[in-house]
């Protein structure tokens, strides 16, 4: 697996105000990774950073090995990158505007036109090459924008929120997109579409208030799956305690108890078996998984704590 | 990098209305002030012959266009570059060059380059005029090449002084206003009488006028095309070192 991008310790301040706090990021070839935050998280400052439009204030950055602030010219030869809003001229047809981008990004110019042909039909603007770019809807715009990214086929490729403004049926096709590119490039993409990053992403990176909240690379194991069980009468919490894999049970409200165990175990038939032996009436046994829905709110509502540290535990308050 | 760059920036510029209309009535500026200067070297050159050495139809026509081109566009280059880079930072279209693999120099002279390739074409069209003249009476060529290129110097200093401050604002208007205000100041620079004889004469020595007259008059002399070319280097380096610390600051 190849290293594409390393960013290690990255910090950047306005002023004042620290926007990242020691942010590291390693992006491998086939990673989708989705970079979740609240707003004002420090997600599009990481982006500008990683894509050389920001000078972060401390740290560097690696692209395939060149460093971004002392190579940049062989770094950025692997980026492609979206901005928040789309880098378009509006007085530009789709065409002029690709082939200069083709151009500005050093493809030859004999292979510009297939170049630009190639990002059309993938990102399905195919017969829209003689539009005024200011004429497209903003879905349109933002395709331009995602063809832009993928024009000089890097191997980094970094969106910024590309799903946003687009309906339902373009959502699912640039979704398919991204997919798509993620099996040959590595794609960092911003969101704050919980499900769009469970369908696309196959990593995850939570920012919040400017640190890396949680990254699933390194935080698998703080996130157990628990199961949920009611019985008809009231069972005993050592015994379930005892079960192999078992971490901890709680006792919940009207007999019902959360037993939360290891990743690699599943005591729901042993939780079965001795339901019966003992006679507590089993009424519901429900695996539960955590969501990425679970993490981020039990991450971003956690906010008296100021301590940096992951605050995954408090994510299973939020899953009763 | 740099042409391609450049090729963009005149495609876009020729693609806005704005461009035509500043070709459009700066030619007929030029062209009303054409035709009253033929008509008044008409008139005085039974008088002419008097004298000696009687300035020729060169110096009554081709050096009063171009002055007036020279002081028009005084107004007009800040209009134009107040795109180059205001507008694009407006418009968040900066990350485009900004993540490809183009340094900030490349950047900045194309957009130069860009505007040069315009102001060319104006200071051609221009030249028309006068060179039709040949058709009627014989043309101090030499003149009219010094004169020429006296005033693309000028728009080419122009030129780096409106794209250094369009680096440093996002707002084109406020670009455009402020560079004429700058350009407007370092031609009258030399007016300025008071506080002593030296200081006047060093002012009178950056003023951009005081470097033009001579060009005009036919005199090519290093010193003044060197001041044309260390202005525009100037601001150049002012405007890469500019976005170079917007990059930082964000």
């Amino acid at each position: 697996m190849t290293t594409l991008l390393k960013a290690t310790g990255l910090n950047r301040f306005y002023g004042s105000y620290q926007a990242v706090r020691d942010v590291s990021i390693s992006l491998h070839q086939g990673d989708i990774m989705g970079l979740l935050g609240p707003n004002g998280a420090g997600k599009t400052t990481t982006m500008d950073m990683l894509s050389g439009n920001l000078a972060p204030s401390s740290g560097n950055i690696e692209i395939k090995e060149a460093d971004l602030l002392d190579e940049p010219k062989r770094a950025k030869q692997s980026i492609g990158y979206l901005p928040e809003q789309p880098p378009v001229y509006r007085d530009l047809s789709v065409d002029e505007y690709l082939r200069y981008c083709a151009r500005l990004h050093g493809i030859r110019r004999a292979q510009v036109a297939m170049a630009v042909e190639r990002a059309c039909e993938r990102t399905g603007l195919a017969n829209m090459g003689r539009r005024l770019i200011g004429n497209l809807s903003k879905g349109f715009q933002q395709r331009v924008g995602i063809a832009q990214a993928i024009i000089h086929e890097p191997d980094v490729i970094i969106l910024d929120e590309p799903t946003v403004g687009l309906d339902p049926l373009q959502i699912h096709e640039i979704r398919e997109l991204i997919r798509d590119l993620g099996t040959r490039h590595g794609v960092i993409l911003s969101t704050h579409i919980l499900p769009e990053v469970q369908t696309v992403c196959n990593r995850i990176l939570i920012l919040f208030e400017g640190r890396i909240a949680y990254d699933d690379a390194n935080n698998k194991q703080q996130v157990k799956p628990e199961i949920l069980t009611r019985f008809g009468r009231s069972a005993e919490t050592d015994g379930l305690g005892r079960l192999d894999g078992v971490i901890e049970v709680q006792s919940l409200e009207n007999n019902a108890y959360r037993v939360i165990h290891d990743a690699g175990s599943n005591p729901a038939d042993e939780i079965a078996r001795l339901a019966v032996e003992q006679d507590w009436g089993l009424l519901e046994l429900t695996p539960v998984t955590p969501g990425l829905e679970q993490v981020f709110l039990g991450l971003t509502r956690g906010e008296d704590t100021h301590s940096g540290k992951p605050l995954v535990n408090e994510s299973e308050e939020d899953a009763i | 990098m740099i042409h391609t760059i450049a090729a963009h920036e005149l495609r876009r510029l020729m693609l806005s209305p704005l461009a035509w209309v500043i070709l459009a009535l700066i030619q007929f500026l030029a062209a009303l002030q054409f035709l009253n200067s033929v008509e008044e070297f008409m008139l005085n050159q039974p008088r002419l012959i008097n004298y000696d050495n009687p300035p020729g139809v060169s110096d009554w026509v081709v050096a009063p266009v171009f002055a007036d081109v020279a002081f028009m566009l005084l107004m007009v280059v800040p209009i134009i570059t107040m795109h180059s880079l205001s507008a694009e930072q407006r418009d968040k279209t900066m990350s485009l060059l900004w993540s490809a693999p183009v340094s900030m120099t490349e950047i900045v002279l194309g957009k130069y380059v860009g505007t040069l390739y315009f102001l060319l074409i104006m200071v051609s069209m221009v030249c028309v005029m006068p060179i039709s003249l040949v058709f009627g009476t014989s043309l101090d060529m030499g003149k009219l090449f010094a004169g020429a290129c006296g005033l693309f110097l000028m728009l080419a200093a122009f030129a780096a002084a409106g794209l250094f401050v369009s680096s440093m604002t996002n707002s084109p208007a406020v670009a455009a206003v402020a560079s004429f205000f700058l350009l407007f100041a370092l031609w009258l620079m030399f007016w300025i009488n008071s506080g002593g004889q030296e200081l006047a004469e060093v002012l009178a020595y950056i003023s951009l006028l005081n470097h033009f007259v001579p060009l005009l008059q036919g005199s090519i002399n290093t010193a003044n095309v060197t001041y044309f070319i260390l202005f525009a280097v100037t601001f150049l380096v002012f405007t890469i070192r500019r976005l170079d610390i917007r990059r930082l600051q964000g």
